[in-house]
Protein backbone atom coordinates (compact mmCIF):
# COMPACT_ATOMS: atom_id res chain seq x y z
CA UNK A 1 0.00 0.00 0.00
CA UNK A 2 2.93 2.32 0.77
CA UNK A 3 3.91 2.78 -2.85
CA UNK A 4 0.37 3.83 -3.80
CA UNK A 5 0.30 6.50 -1.12
CA UNK A 6 3.78 7.54 -2.24
CA UNK A 7 2.42 8.11 -5.78
CA UNK A 8 -0.23 10.49 -4.45
CA UNK A 9 2.26 12.37 -2.25
CA UNK A 10 4.62 12.54 -5.22
CA UNK A 11 1.94 14.10 -7.44
CA UNK A 12 0.71 16.65 -4.95
CA UNK A 13 3.97 17.80 -3.32
CA UNK A 14 7.22 16.36 -4.60
CA UNK A 15 6.59 16.52 -8.34
CA UNK A 16 3.63 18.88 -8.41
CA UNK A 17 2.90 19.18 -12.15
CA UNK A 18 2.34 22.95 -12.02
CA UNK A 19 4.78 24.24 -9.42
CA UNK A 20 7.67 21.79 -9.79
CA UNK A 21 7.58 20.20 -13.25
CA UNK A 22 5.90 23.31 -14.74
CA UNK A 23 3.71 21.37 -17.18
CA UNK A 24 0.29 22.31 -18.52
CA UNK A 25 0.98 26.05 -18.43
CA UNK A 26 -1.64 26.90 -21.05
CA UNK A 27 -4.72 25.98 -18.95
CA UNK A 28 -2.93 27.09 -15.77
CA UNK A 29 -2.52 30.62 -17.04
CA UNK A 30 -5.65 30.90 -19.14
CA UNK A 31 -8.57 29.54 -17.11
CA UNK A 32 -7.62 30.43 -13.53
CA UNK A 33 -9.55 33.71 -13.46
CA UNK A 34 -11.69 32.34 -10.62
CA UNK A 35 -11.44 29.58 -8.03
CA UNK A 36 -14.47 27.80 -9.51
CA UNK A 37 -12.83 27.66 -12.93
CA UNK A 38 -9.65 26.33 -11.34
CA UNK A 39 -11.48 23.50 -9.56
CA UNK A 40 -13.51 22.67 -12.69
CA UNK A 41 -10.50 22.54 -14.98
CA UNK A 42 -8.47 20.60 -12.42
CA UNK A 43 -11.09 17.94 -11.78
CA UNK A 44 -11.88 17.53 -15.51
CA UNK A 45 -8.19 17.00 -16.22
CA UNK A 46 -7.91 14.62 -13.24
CA UNK A 47 -10.74 12.45 -14.58
CA UNK A 48 -9.18 12.26 -18.03
CA UNK A 49 -5.73 11.68 -16.56
CA UNK A 50 -6.80 8.74 -14.35
CA UNK A 51 -8.70 6.99 -17.16
CA UNK A 52 -5.94 7.56 -19.72
CA UNK A 53 -3.22 6.36 -17.35
CA UNK A 54 -5.20 3.18 -16.62
CA UNK A 55 -5.99 2.34 -20.24
CA UNK A 56 -2.50 3.12 -21.48
CA UNK A 57 -0.99 1.02 -18.68
CA UNK A 58 -3.32 -1.84 -19.63
CA UNK A 59 -2.38 -1.57 -23.31
CA UNK A 60 1.33 -0.91 -22.74
CA UNK A 61 2.41 -4.34 -24.00
CA UNK A 62 0.24 -4.16 -27.12
CA UNK A 63 1.10 -0.68 -28.42
CA UNK A 64 4.19 -0.94 -30.67
CA UNK A 65 6.97 1.35 -29.48
CA UNK A 66 7.25 3.18 -32.81
CA UNK A 67 3.65 4.38 -32.89
CA UNK A 68 3.16 4.89 -29.17
CA UNK A 69 2.58 8.67 -29.36
CA UNK A 70 -0.29 8.41 -31.91
CA UNK A 71 -1.59 5.54 -29.80
CA UNK A 72 -1.59 7.69 -26.65
CA UNK A 73 -3.30 10.52 -28.49
CA UNK A 74 -6.11 8.26 -29.70
CA UNK A 75 -6.70 7.08 -26.12
CA UNK A 76 -6.54 10.59 -24.67
CA UNK A 77 -8.76 12.08 -27.38
CA UNK A 78 -11.40 9.42 -26.74
CA UNK A 79 -11.61 10.22 -23.05
CA UNK A 80 -11.53 13.97 -23.62
CA UNK A 81 -14.42 13.71 -26.07
CA UNK A 82 -16.36 11.61 -23.59
CA UNK A 83 -15.70 14.13 -20.81
CA UNK A 84 -16.63 17.04 -23.01
CA UNK A 85 -19.97 15.47 -23.96
CA UNK A 86 -20.68 14.68 -20.30
CA UNK A 87 -19.86 18.24 -19.23
CA UNK A 88 -22.06 19.66 -21.97
CA UNK A 89 -24.92 17.48 -20.80
CA UNK A 90 -24.65 17.86 -17.03
CA UNK A 91 -22.55 20.97 -16.26
CA UNK A 92 -23.25 23.38 -19.16
CA UNK A 93 -22.27 26.46 -17.13
CA UNK A 94 -18.81 25.11 -16.37
CA UNK A 95 -18.46 23.98 -19.96
CA UNK A 96 -19.23 27.51 -21.17
CA UNK A 97 -16.74 29.17 -18.83
CA UNK A 98 -13.91 26.76 -19.69
CA UNK A 99 -14.81 26.86 -23.39
CA UNK A 100 -12.06 25.89 -25.77
CA UNK A 101 -9.79 24.65 -23.00
CA UNK A 102 -11.81 21.43 -22.58
CA UNK A 103 -10.99 20.01 -26.05
CA UNK A 104 -7.46 21.33 -25.56
CA UNK A 105 -6.97 18.83 -22.72
CA UNK A 106 -6.06 16.43 -25.57
CA UNK A 107 -2.73 18.20 -25.95
CA UNK A 108 -2.26 18.90 -22.24
CA UNK A 109 1.37 18.04 -21.59
CA UNK A 110 0.67 16.62 -18.13
CA UNK A 111 -1.41 13.82 -19.63
CA UNK A 112 1.04 13.16 -22.46
CA UNK A 113 3.90 13.43 -19.99
CA UNK A 114 2.46 10.92 -17.51
CA UNK A 115 1.57 8.49 -20.31
CA UNK A 116 5.10 8.64 -21.70
CA UNK A 117 6.99 8.83 -18.40
CA UNK A 118 4.91 6.60 -16.17
CA UNK A 119 1.86 4.76 -17.49
CA UNK A 120 3.61 3.01 -20.39
CA UNK A 121 6.13 1.46 -17.96
CA UNK A 122 4.02 0.58 -14.92
CA UNK A 123 1.00 -1.50 -13.91
CA UNK A 124 -2.62 -0.44 -14.09
CA UNK A 125 -3.19 0.17 -10.38
CA UNK A 126 0.05 2.10 -9.86
CA UNK A 127 -0.74 4.22 -12.92
CA UNK A 128 -4.18 4.94 -11.56
CA UNK A 129 -2.73 6.24 -8.31
CA UNK A 130 -0.17 8.23 -10.25
CA UNK A 131 -3.06 9.80 -12.17
CA UNK A 132 -4.92 10.57 -8.94
CA UNK A 133 -1.83 12.17 -7.39
CA UNK A 134 -0.90 14.22 -10.43
CA UNK A 135 -4.52 15.22 -11.02
CA UNK A 136 -5.02 16.33 -7.42
CA UNK A 137 -1.74 18.22 -7.51
CA UNK A 138 -2.88 20.00 -10.68
CA UNK A 139 -6.33 20.72 -9.20
CA UNK A 140 -4.82 22.06 -6.00
CA UNK A 141 -2.45 24.33 -7.89
CA UNK A 142 -5.17 25.66 -10.20
CA UNK A 143 -7.54 26.26 -7.30
CA UNK A 144 -4.89 28.15 -5.36
CA UNK A 145 -3.99 30.33 -8.33
CA UNK A 146 -7.67 30.87 -9.12
CA UNK A 147 -8.56 31.75 -5.53
CA UNK A 148 -5.73 34.26 -5.16
CA UNK A 149 -6.49 35.89 -8.52
CA UNK A 150 -10.22 36.05 -7.77
CA UNK A 151 -9.65 37.45 -4.28
CA UNK A 152 -7.27 40.19 -5.41
CA UNK A 153 -8.99 40.89 -8.70
CA UNK A 154 -12.63 40.94 -7.58
CA UNK A 155 -12.59 40.66 -3.79
CA UNK A 156 -14.40 37.31 -3.77
CA UNK A 157 -13.57 33.59 -3.56
CA UNK A 158 -15.85 31.04 -5.25
CA UNK A 159 -18.17 33.97 -5.95
CA UNK A 160 -18.62 34.87 -2.26
CA UNK A 161 -17.59 38.44 -1.49
CA UNK A 162 -14.87 38.53 1.14
CA UNK A 163 -13.38 41.97 0.70
CA UNK A 164 -16.30 44.38 0.48
CA UNK A 165 -16.23 47.06 -2.23
CA UNK A 166 -16.73 49.77 0.39
CA UNK A 167 -13.10 49.64 1.48
CA UNK A 168 -11.36 47.38 -1.04
CA UNK A 169 -10.85 48.45 -4.61
CA UNK A 170 -10.23 45.33 -6.72
CA UNK A 171 -6.83 45.21 -8.40
CA UNK A 172 -8.21 44.34 -11.82
CA UNK A 173 -4.85 43.31 -13.26
CA UNK A 174 -5.06 40.03 -11.34
CA UNK A 175 -7.96 38.68 -13.37
CA UNK A 176 -6.22 39.72 -16.60
CA UNK A 177 -3.34 37.87 -18.24
CA UNK A 178 -0.44 39.60 -16.39
CA UNK A 179 -2.00 38.64 -13.05
CA UNK A 180 -1.76 34.96 -13.96
CA UNK A 181 1.98 35.26 -14.49
CA UNK A 182 2.47 37.29 -11.30
CA UNK A 183 0.56 34.84 -9.09
CA UNK A 184 2.07 31.74 -10.71
CA UNK A 185 5.61 33.06 -10.30
CA UNK A 186 5.04 33.91 -6.64
CA UNK A 187 3.60 30.45 -5.90
CA UNK A 188 6.44 28.69 -7.76
CA UNK A 189 8.91 30.74 -5.72
CA UNK A 190 7.15 29.76 -2.50
CA UNK A 191 7.14 26.08 -3.48
CA UNK A 192 10.86 26.22 -4.32
CA UNK A 193 11.57 27.76 -0.94
CA UNK A 194 9.60 25.01 0.82
CA UNK A 195 11.41 22.30 -1.16
CA UNK A 196 14.79 23.84 -0.29
CA UNK A 197 13.92 23.93 3.39
CA UNK A 198 12.74 20.31 3.26
CA UNK A 199 15.96 19.21 1.55
CA UNK A 200 18.02 21.03 4.16
CA UNK A 201 16.07 19.34 6.94
CA UNK A 202 16.50 15.91 5.32
CA UNK A 203 20.25 16.46 5.00
CA UNK A 204 20.57 17.56 8.60
CA UNK A 205 18.53 14.57 9.73
CA UNK A 206 20.80 12.27 7.71
CA UNK A 207 23.86 13.90 9.26
CA UNK A 208 22.45 13.52 12.74
CA UNK A 209 21.64 9.89 12.05
CA UNK A 210 25.17 9.28 10.76
CA UNK A 211 26.62 10.88 13.90
CA UNK A 212 24.42 8.79 16.16
CA UNK A 213 25.76 5.65 14.56
CA UNK B 1 60.09 55.92 -11.54
CA UNK B 2 58.73 52.52 -10.74
CA UNK B 3 55.75 54.11 -9.00
CA UNK B 4 54.46 55.37 -12.36
CA UNK B 5 54.19 51.97 -13.94
CA UNK B 6 50.88 50.54 -12.99
CA UNK B 7 49.35 47.52 -14.70
CA UNK B 8 45.71 46.88 -14.05
CA UNK B 9 42.71 45.47 -15.83
CA UNK B 10 39.95 47.63 -17.28
CA UNK B 11 38.20 50.01 -16.68
CA UNK B 12 41.03 52.44 -17.36
CA UNK B 13 38.91 55.56 -17.71
CA UNK B 14 37.62 56.61 -14.34
CA UNK B 15 35.23 59.32 -13.32
CA UNK B 16 34.32 60.93 -10.04
CA UNK B 17 30.58 60.43 -10.65
CA UNK B 18 28.87 57.98 -8.36
CA UNK B 19 25.42 56.45 -8.59
CA UNK B 20 24.13 58.60 -5.78
CA UNK B 21 25.54 61.78 -7.38
CA UNK B 22 23.77 61.04 -10.67
CA UNK B 23 20.55 60.10 -8.94
CA UNK B 24 20.69 63.32 -6.92
CA UNK B 25 21.05 65.27 -10.16
CA UNK B 26 17.97 63.54 -11.60
CA UNK B 27 16.07 64.23 -8.39
CA UNK B 28 16.98 67.92 -8.51
CA UNK B 29 16.10 68.08 -12.20
CA UNK B 30 12.63 66.72 -11.44
CA UNK B 31 11.98 69.44 -8.84
CA UNK B 32 10.77 72.18 -11.27
CA UNK B 33 8.14 69.80 -12.66
CA UNK B 34 7.15 68.74 -9.15
CA UNK B 35 6.87 72.33 -7.92
CA UNK B 36 4.77 73.25 -10.92
CA UNK B 37 2.56 70.24 -10.23
CA UNK B 38 2.05 71.43 -6.64
CA UNK B 39 1.29 74.96 -7.88
CA UNK B 40 -1.11 73.58 -10.52
CA UNK B 41 -2.97 71.00 -8.45
CA UNK B 42 -2.62 72.30 -4.90
CA UNK B 43 -1.31 70.79 -1.70
CA UNK B 44 -2.85 67.39 -2.48
CA UNK B 45 -0.12 66.94 -5.07
CA UNK B 46 2.52 67.58 -2.41
CA UNK B 47 0.94 64.94 -0.16
CA UNK B 48 0.94 62.36 -2.96
CA UNK B 49 4.55 63.13 -3.91
CA UNK B 50 5.70 62.85 -0.29
CA UNK B 51 3.83 59.60 0.30
CA UNK B 52 5.14 57.97 -2.89
CA UNK B 53 8.77 58.91 -2.32
CA UNK B 54 8.60 57.80 1.31
CA UNK B 55 6.90 54.53 0.35
CA UNK B 56 9.55 53.69 -2.27
CA UNK B 57 12.46 54.40 0.06
CA UNK B 58 10.82 52.52 2.93
CA UNK B 59 10.02 49.52 0.73
CA UNK B 60 13.60 49.32 -0.49
CA UNK B 61 14.90 49.57 3.07
CA UNK B 62 12.54 46.94 4.48
CA UNK B 63 13.07 44.51 1.58
CA UNK B 64 16.86 44.71 1.77
CA UNK B 65 16.80 44.32 5.56
CA UNK B 66 14.51 41.29 5.31
CA UNK B 67 16.61 39.69 2.57
CA UNK B 68 19.81 40.48 4.47
CA UNK B 69 21.24 42.41 1.53
CA UNK B 70 23.33 45.59 1.71
CA UNK B 71 20.94 48.51 2.14
CA UNK B 72 21.20 50.80 -0.90
CA UNK B 73 18.72 53.46 0.17
CA UNK B 74 21.47 56.08 0.25
CA UNK B 75 22.04 55.89 -3.52
CA UNK B 76 18.83 57.91 -4.06
CA UNK B 77 17.58 55.57 -6.79
CA UNK B 78 14.49 54.58 -4.79
CA UNK B 79 13.75 58.23 -4.14
CA UNK B 80 13.99 58.99 -7.87
CA UNK B 81 11.69 56.05 -8.65
CA UNK B 82 9.19 57.35 -6.10
CA UNK B 83 9.29 60.87 -7.42
CA UNK B 84 8.88 59.69 -11.03
CA UNK B 85 5.96 57.47 -10.05
CA UNK B 86 4.30 60.33 -8.18
CA UNK B 87 4.71 62.65 -11.17
CA UNK B 88 2.93 60.00 -13.24
CA UNK B 89 -0.12 59.86 -10.99
CA UNK B 90 -3.18 62.06 -11.41
CA UNK B 91 -4.03 64.37 -8.53
CA UNK B 92 -7.63 63.80 -7.39
CA UNK B 93 -9.93 66.21 -5.59
CA UNK B 94 -11.53 65.59 -2.19
CA UNK B 95 -10.12 64.01 0.97
CA UNK B 96 -11.32 60.45 0.39
CA UNK B 97 -10.05 60.39 -3.16
CA UNK B 98 -6.66 61.72 -2.06
CA UNK B 99 -6.38 59.02 0.61
CA UNK B 100 -7.28 56.35 -1.93
CA UNK B 101 -4.75 57.75 -4.40
CA UNK B 102 -2.11 57.63 -1.65
CA UNK B 103 -2.94 53.96 -1.04
CA UNK B 104 -2.59 53.28 -4.76
CA UNK B 105 0.72 55.13 -4.70
CA UNK B 106 1.95 52.89 -1.87
CA UNK B 107 0.81 49.77 -3.75
CA UNK B 108 2.55 51.06 -6.86
CA UNK B 109 5.73 51.80 -4.90
CA UNK B 110 5.83 48.26 -3.51
CA UNK B 111 5.26 46.86 -7.03
CA UNK B 112 7.99 49.08 -8.50
CA UNK B 113 10.62 48.36 -5.87
CA UNK B 114 9.95 44.71 -5.03
CA UNK B 115 8.67 43.15 -8.25
CA UNK B 116 10.21 45.24 -11.01
CA UNK B 117 13.52 46.11 -9.33
CA UNK B 118 14.58 43.94 -6.40
CA UNK B 119 13.35 40.55 -7.63
CA UNK B 120 15.52 40.95 -10.71
CA UNK B 121 18.57 41.84 -8.65
CA UNK B 122 18.23 45.49 -7.64
CA UNK B 123 19.51 48.65 -9.29
CA UNK B 124 21.31 47.89 -12.54
CA UNK B 125 19.52 44.60 -13.12
CA UNK B 126 15.92 45.71 -13.62
CA UNK B 127 14.75 45.09 -17.16
CA UNK B 128 12.17 47.85 -17.19
CA UNK B 129 11.81 51.24 -15.63
CA UNK B 130 10.36 50.57 -12.15
CA UNK B 131 8.31 53.77 -11.98
CA UNK B 132 6.74 53.12 -15.37
CA UNK B 133 6.16 49.45 -14.64
CA UNK B 134 4.24 50.50 -11.53
CA UNK B 135 2.34 53.17 -13.44
CA UNK B 136 1.19 50.64 -16.03
CA UNK B 137 0.28 48.19 -13.25
CA UNK B 138 -1.91 50.87 -11.66
CA UNK B 139 -3.27 52.03 -15.02
CA UNK B 140 -4.48 48.54 -15.93
CA UNK B 141 -5.84 47.84 -12.45
CA UNK B 142 -7.55 51.12 -11.61
CA UNK B 143 -8.28 52.54 -15.05
CA UNK B 144 -10.99 54.99 -14.08
CA UNK B 145 -9.13 56.38 -11.06
CA UNK B 146 -5.92 56.72 -13.04
CA UNK B 147 -7.55 58.52 -15.96
CA UNK B 148 -9.78 60.95 -14.07
CA UNK B 149 -7.99 64.27 -14.16
CA UNK B 150 -9.19 67.14 -12.00
CA UNK B 151 -7.83 70.66 -11.72
CA UNK B 152 -7.28 72.25 -8.30
CA UNK B 153 -10.87 73.54 -8.28
CA UNK B 154 -12.20 69.98 -8.42
CA UNK B 155 -13.68 70.15 -11.90
CA UNK B 156 -12.60 67.03 -13.76
CA UNK B 157 -11.96 67.63 -17.42
CA UNK B 158 -10.60 65.83 -20.42
CA UNK B 159 -6.89 66.17 -21.08
CA UNK B 160 -5.81 68.03 -24.22
CA UNK B 161 -4.76 64.69 -25.75
CA UNK B 162 -8.23 63.24 -25.20
CA UNK B 163 -9.70 66.36 -26.81
CA UNK B 164 -7.31 65.97 -29.76
CA UNK B 165 -8.34 62.34 -30.09
CA UNK B 166 -11.97 63.44 -30.16
CA UNK B 167 -11.10 65.84 -32.98
CA UNK B 168 -11.42 69.09 -31.02
CA UNK B 169 -8.94 71.94 -30.96
CA UNK B 170 -6.75 72.82 -27.98
CA UNK B 171 -4.77 75.83 -26.75
CA UNK B 172 -1.11 74.99 -27.37
CA UNK B 173 0.21 77.91 -25.30
CA UNK B 174 -1.60 76.64 -22.19
CA UNK B 175 -0.05 73.24 -22.78
CA UNK B 176 3.48 74.63 -22.98
CA UNK B 177 3.01 76.60 -19.75
CA UNK B 178 1.17 73.72 -18.11
CA UNK B 179 -2.23 75.11 -17.10
CA UNK B 180 -3.92 71.89 -18.21
CA UNK B 181 -5.27 68.75 -16.54
CA UNK B 182 -3.00 65.73 -16.49
CA UNK B 183 -0.77 63.80 -14.15
CA UNK B 184 1.11 65.78 -11.47
CA UNK B 185 4.40 66.18 -13.27
CA UNK B 186 3.66 65.99 -16.96
CA UNK B 187 1.70 69.18 -17.60
CA UNK B 188 4.33 71.88 -17.86
CA UNK B 189 6.71 71.61 -20.81
CA UNK B 190 8.71 74.61 -19.57
CA UNK B 191 9.36 73.10 -16.12
CA UNK B 192 10.43 69.80 -17.65
CA UNK B 193 12.74 71.50 -20.15
CA UNK B 194 14.40 73.45 -17.29
CA UNK B 195 15.12 70.15 -15.54
CA UNK B 196 16.33 68.57 -18.78
CA UNK B 197 18.73 71.44 -19.49
CA UNK B 198 20.14 70.99 -15.98
CA UNK B 199 20.70 67.27 -16.66
CA UNK B 200 22.36 67.92 -20.03
CA UNK B 201 24.55 70.64 -18.47
CA UNK B 202 25.58 68.17 -15.74
CA UNK B 203 26.37 65.55 -18.42
CA UNK B 204 23.90 63.11 -16.87
CA UNK B 205 21.98 62.60 -20.11
CA UNK B 206 22.74 63.31 -23.74
CA UNK B 207 20.30 64.51 -26.37
CA UNK B 208 20.59 61.27 -28.35
CA UNK B 209 17.60 59.41 -26.93
CA UNK B 210 15.22 62.33 -26.33
CA UNK B 211 16.23 63.96 -29.62
CA UNK B 212 15.70 60.92 -31.80
CA UNK B 213 12.54 60.10 -29.83
CA UNK B 214 10.93 63.50 -30.33
CA UNK B 215 12.02 63.89 -33.96
CA UNK B 216 10.82 60.44 -35.02
CA UNK B 217 7.57 60.98 -33.11
CA UNK B 218 7.05 64.32 -34.89
CA UNK B 219 7.69 62.73 -38.28
CA UNK B 220 5.31 59.87 -37.46
CA UNK B 221 2.56 62.33 -36.48
CA UNK B 222 3.16 64.41 -39.63
CA UNK B 223 2.84 61.36 -41.88
CA UNK B 224 0.05 59.46 -40.17
CA UNK B 225 -1.71 62.18 -38.11
CA UNK B 226 -4.17 62.90 -40.90
CA UNK B 227 -3.72 66.68 -40.47
CA UNK B 228 -0.99 67.27 -43.02
CA UNK B 229 1.34 70.12 -42.10
CA UNK B 230 -0.83 71.43 -39.27
CA UNK B 231 1.72 72.91 -36.85
CA UNK B 232 -0.83 73.44 -34.08
CA UNK B 233 -1.76 69.75 -34.12
CA UNK B 234 1.89 68.71 -34.13
CA UNK B 235 2.86 71.03 -31.27
CA UNK B 236 -0.12 69.92 -29.21
CA UNK B 237 0.96 66.32 -29.62
CA UNK B 238 4.56 67.15 -28.69
CA UNK B 239 3.54 69.18 -25.63
CA UNK B 240 0.67 66.99 -24.52
CA UNK B 241 0.58 64.03 -22.19
CA UNK B 242 3.71 62.47 -20.77
CA UNK B 243 5.85 62.77 -23.89
CA UNK B 244 8.29 65.40 -22.59
CA UNK B 245 8.57 63.85 -19.12
CA UNK B 246 9.00 60.41 -20.68
CA UNK B 247 11.52 61.48 -23.30
CA UNK B 248 13.86 63.36 -20.95
CA UNK B 249 13.49 61.50 -17.66
CA UNK B 250 12.22 57.98 -18.24
CA UNK B 251 13.48 56.90 -21.64
CA UNK B 252 16.97 58.03 -20.60
CA UNK B 253 17.12 55.80 -17.52
CA UNK B 254 20.64 54.31 -17.59
CA UNK B 255 19.66 50.79 -16.67
CA UNK B 256 16.90 50.32 -19.20
CA UNK B 257 18.28 52.14 -22.24
CA UNK B 258 21.06 51.01 -24.62
CA UNK B 259 24.63 52.02 -23.84
CA UNK B 260 25.86 52.07 -27.44
CA UNK B 261 25.56 55.41 -29.27
CA UNK B 262 23.97 53.87 -32.36
CA UNK B 263 21.69 51.81 -30.14
CA UNK B 264 20.42 54.90 -28.35
CA UNK B 265 19.33 56.43 -31.64
CA UNK B 266 17.64 53.20 -32.75
CA UNK B 267 15.95 53.06 -29.34
CA UNK B 268 14.70 56.63 -29.70
CA UNK B 269 13.28 55.94 -33.16
CA UNK B 270 11.47 52.81 -31.93
CA UNK B 271 10.07 54.84 -29.02
CA UNK B 272 8.87 57.59 -31.33
CA UNK B 273 7.14 55.21 -33.73
CA UNK B 274 5.51 53.19 -30.94
CA UNK B 275 4.26 56.29 -29.14
CA UNK B 276 2.80 57.63 -32.38
CA UNK B 277 1.23 54.27 -33.11
CA UNK B 278 -0.36 54.00 -29.65
CA UNK B 279 -1.57 57.61 -29.61
CA UNK B 280 -2.98 57.83 -33.12
CA UNK B 281 -4.32 54.32 -33.61
CA UNK B 282 -4.59 52.92 -30.07
CA UNK B 283 -7.63 52.77 -27.83
CA UNK B 284 -6.53 55.43 -25.33
CA UNK B 285 -5.26 58.93 -25.91
CA UNK B 286 -1.89 58.37 -24.22
CA UNK B 287 0.80 55.85 -25.12
CA UNK B 288 4.13 57.09 -23.78
CA UNK B 289 4.41 54.77 -20.77
CA UNK B 290 3.50 51.65 -22.72
CA UNK B 291 5.89 52.63 -25.52
CA UNK B 292 8.76 53.09 -23.06
CA UNK B 293 8.31 49.84 -21.14
CA UNK B 294 7.84 47.95 -24.41
CA UNK B 295 11.06 49.42 -25.79
CA UNK B 296 12.83 48.61 -22.52
CA UNK B 297 12.27 44.97 -23.37
CA UNK B 298 13.93 45.44 -26.78
CA UNK B 299 17.08 47.00 -25.33
CA UNK B 300 19.16 43.78 -25.10
CA UNK B 301 18.41 43.05 -28.77
CA UNK B 302 19.27 46.59 -29.81
CA UNK B 303 22.55 46.42 -27.91
CA UNK B 304 23.46 43.12 -29.50
CA UNK B 305 22.79 44.50 -32.98
CA UNK B 306 24.71 47.73 -32.46
CA UNK B 307 27.73 46.43 -30.55
CA UNK B 308 30.74 48.43 -31.76
CA UNK B 309 33.73 46.49 -33.12
CA UNK B 310 36.85 46.68 -30.96
CA UNK B 311 39.69 48.65 -32.61
CA UNK B 312 41.69 46.41 -34.94
CA UNK B 313 39.08 43.71 -35.31
CA UNK B 314 36.73 42.88 -38.12
CA UNK B 315 38.82 44.34 -40.95
CA UNK B 316 38.99 42.96 -44.49
CA UNK B 317 40.15 39.41 -44.68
Amino acid sequence: MGKYIERIYNGIIKENPTFVIVLGMCPTLAVTTSATNGVGMGLTTTAVLILCNMLIAALRNYIPDKVRIPGFIVVIATFVTLTELLLKAFLPALNDSLGLYIPLIVVNCIIMGRAEAYACKNGVLLSMFDGIGMGLGFTMALTMIGAIRELLGTGAIFGFTILSESFYEPITIFILAPGAFLVLSMLVAAQNKINLINEKKAKEAAKAAAKAE
Amino acid sequence: MSGLINVSSSPHVRDKDTTSKIMQCVFIALLPASLFGIYNFGLNALIIIAVTVAACVATEYVYEKLMKKPVTVKDWSAAVTGLLLALNLPCPYGTENVIRMCLLAILGSVFAIVIVKQLFGGLGQNFMNPALGARCFLLISFTSRMTTFAMADGVSTATPLALLKAGESVNTLDMVIGRIPGTIGETSVIAIIIGAIFLIWKDVITLRIPGSYLISFAIFVLIFGGHGLDLNFLCAHLAGGGLMLGAFFMATDYVTSPITKKGQIVYGVILGCLTGLFRLFGGSAEGVSYAIIFSNLLVPLIERATLPKPFGKGGEK
